[in-house]
């Protein structure tokens, strides 16, 4: 199918611009037509929204395939992805969550998954795995923070849920005189 | 009920015992017996783990278990040790699923591993229970009838993952509690349960045992720099629903390694029945311990309809 670039280009920005508005990921300003801040919301709930900025880790990644892969058809750094797509061009998806599902392990997205022989991303980690096995890699590699609470401040629901009344209660102590 | 004694009922318990296990060799002598083609299984990933414990919490929510000791995002729980420093914190009656964390040569982060059943092929918990309180169900989960459990604690010795706890807080009643898949609240109906969809590095995938065994092994070939080239619990002690990929060695991260490959149960039957003493005595014991200990629930005006199942 032939399709020009400027056809490609505008349903990049179309896709973009709709996924702002539909999936967690919200962008918060704009430079050029790169979003600066990303409100990840995919954890809201037990924590706060996550404030993501985007353009600080912008300038900080070699190349954007770092974080999107092959969707912007920006220079391929993994090998094993090259393989295939050394010259892919860019894709409709780029945001995150427009591949990594929210729901890896729903019975329907299982039986869909296993049961194509033909596709080859069946390891492909869900969206909250996606963001923290990315974020948290390069994180430990730059000594940049890595604890939970050093980009989700808990909710009250996230206390309860985490059982912050254990405190409270006083019973236990440091463990180490178990 | 009336008219059997309490001596002559703990003396019944005793032939049955003996009967069932007698039985129960016959039965499952088979090792090539791989789990149910439609059991679900979970590929834990130990090279992801960061040691939040947000699975336990989970656990602890799903399960309406009571308020720990310490939050769960406290991570002191991991320096407390036991039994002379040997021993990292276990499973029990509180807590279905621990986190614990190890120092492994080679390796600059430290590494997580979490504990809870691993859901056997052919559990020997299973097994050994002589009064078939544990049930392997098709959807892969090991779970068990509280209301049968006498207490006998055959199975804490049968586990070669020492995971069912005994909950020797009650002293009345007591029953083995152990992770059951979260399989009444969430796998009947399709959905992973609490501590896989709590995880936030999917340490844990869930899907078909028979796919996770496929994407382990890719995972291994296209990583072998990553991974150690064995998926543990593929085939250890007849196979498990959970199975383990690491970084490094399994005996580091307390994982054992001596296991043999065939089920645990055709061992212990054999096992048993050389000791006759251990077979019969044992859960006739605890089974009186029980009824004893029921008794007294029935004089202090609790229900109680143990026996009457029992007899039947
Ligand atoms: S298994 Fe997942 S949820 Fe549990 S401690 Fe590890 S990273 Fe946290």
């Amino acid at each position: 199918m032939p399709c020009s670039r400027s056809t490609i280009f505008i349903t990049i920005i179309f896709a973009i611009m709709s996924l702002m508005t539909i999936l967690p990921e919200r962008a918060t300003g704009e430079r050029g037509r790169i979003p600066t801040e990303i409100e990840i919301g995919s954890l809201a709930g037990l924590f706060g929204e996550v404030y993501f900025d985007h353009e600080m880790h912008l300038d900080l990644a070699d190349t954007c395939s770092e974080c999107h892969h092959h969707t912007l058809g920006s220079y391929v750094i993994d090998e094993d992805c090259a393989r295939c797509h050394r010259e892919s061009e860019p894709t409709e998806e780029v945001s995150c969550g427009g591949c990594h599902t929210a729901d890896p392990f729903s019975a329907e997205y299982l039986k869909t998954k296993m049961e194509d022989p033909n596709l080859y991303h069946n390891d492909k980690p869900g969206l909250k795995a996606a963001y923290h096995l990315n974020c948290v890699a390069c994180h430990r590699e730059m000594g940049a923070p890595t604890g939970c609470q050093d980009c989700h401040e808990r909710t009250a629901a996230g206390d309860s849920y985490y059982r912050a009344d254990a405190m409270a209660s006083g019973v236990g102590g440091t463990g180490k005189e178990h | 009920m009336k008219g059997i004694t309490r001596r002559k009922f703990i003396l019944a318990g005793m032939w049955g015992a003996t009967a069932v296990i007698m039985n129960g060799k016959a039965a499952h002598g088979k090792a090539d017996f791989e789990g149910y083609p439609e059991g679900m299984g979970v590929l834990v990933d130990l090279t992801r783990c960061v040691g939040c414990r947000t699975c336990e919490a989970a656990c602890n929510n799903e399960q309406n278990l009571p308020v720990p000791d310490r939050p769960f995002y406290d991570q002191s729980v991991f320096d407390e040790v036991h039994h002379d420093g040997k021993q990292k914190r276990r499973t029990d009656e509180n807590a279905y699923t621990v986190v614990n964390r190890y120092d492994a040569e080679g390796s600059e982060e430290a590494v997580y591993r979490k504990i809870q059943c691993n859901h056997c092929n052919e559990p020997a918990c299973l097994t050994s229970c002589f009064v078939s309180a544990y049930t392997k169900t098709k959807e892969g989960a090991v779970i068990y009838n509280p209301k049968a459990c006498v207490g006998c604690r055959n199975c804490m010795i049968a586990c070669p993952f020492r995971i069912p706890a005994y909950t020797y807080s009650k002293a009345l009643n007591p029953v083995i509690k152990k992770c059951i898949f979260c399989y009444d609240t969430r796998l009947v109906n399709g959905q992973p349960p609490a501590c896989i969809e709590a995880c936030p590095m999917e340490v844990l995938t869930f899907g078909h045992r028979d796919d996770l065994i496929k994407i382990a092994h890719e995972r291994i070939r296209m990583h072998p720099d990553v991974y150690i080239d064995h998926l543990y619990g593929e085939r250890e002690v007849g196979g498990t629903a959970w199975m383990y990929l690491s970084g490094v060695p399994f005996e580091q991260v307390g994982i054992d390694t001596t296991l043999q490959k065939d089920p645990i149960l055709s061992n212990a039957s054999e096992f048993l029945s050389n000791v006759p003493v251990v077979l019969a005595v044992w859960p006739a014991l605890f089974m009186g311990f029980h009824l004893l200990a029921t008794g007294d629930n029935r004089e202090s005006g609790e229900e109680n309809h143990e026996p009457e199942r029992k007899e039947e």
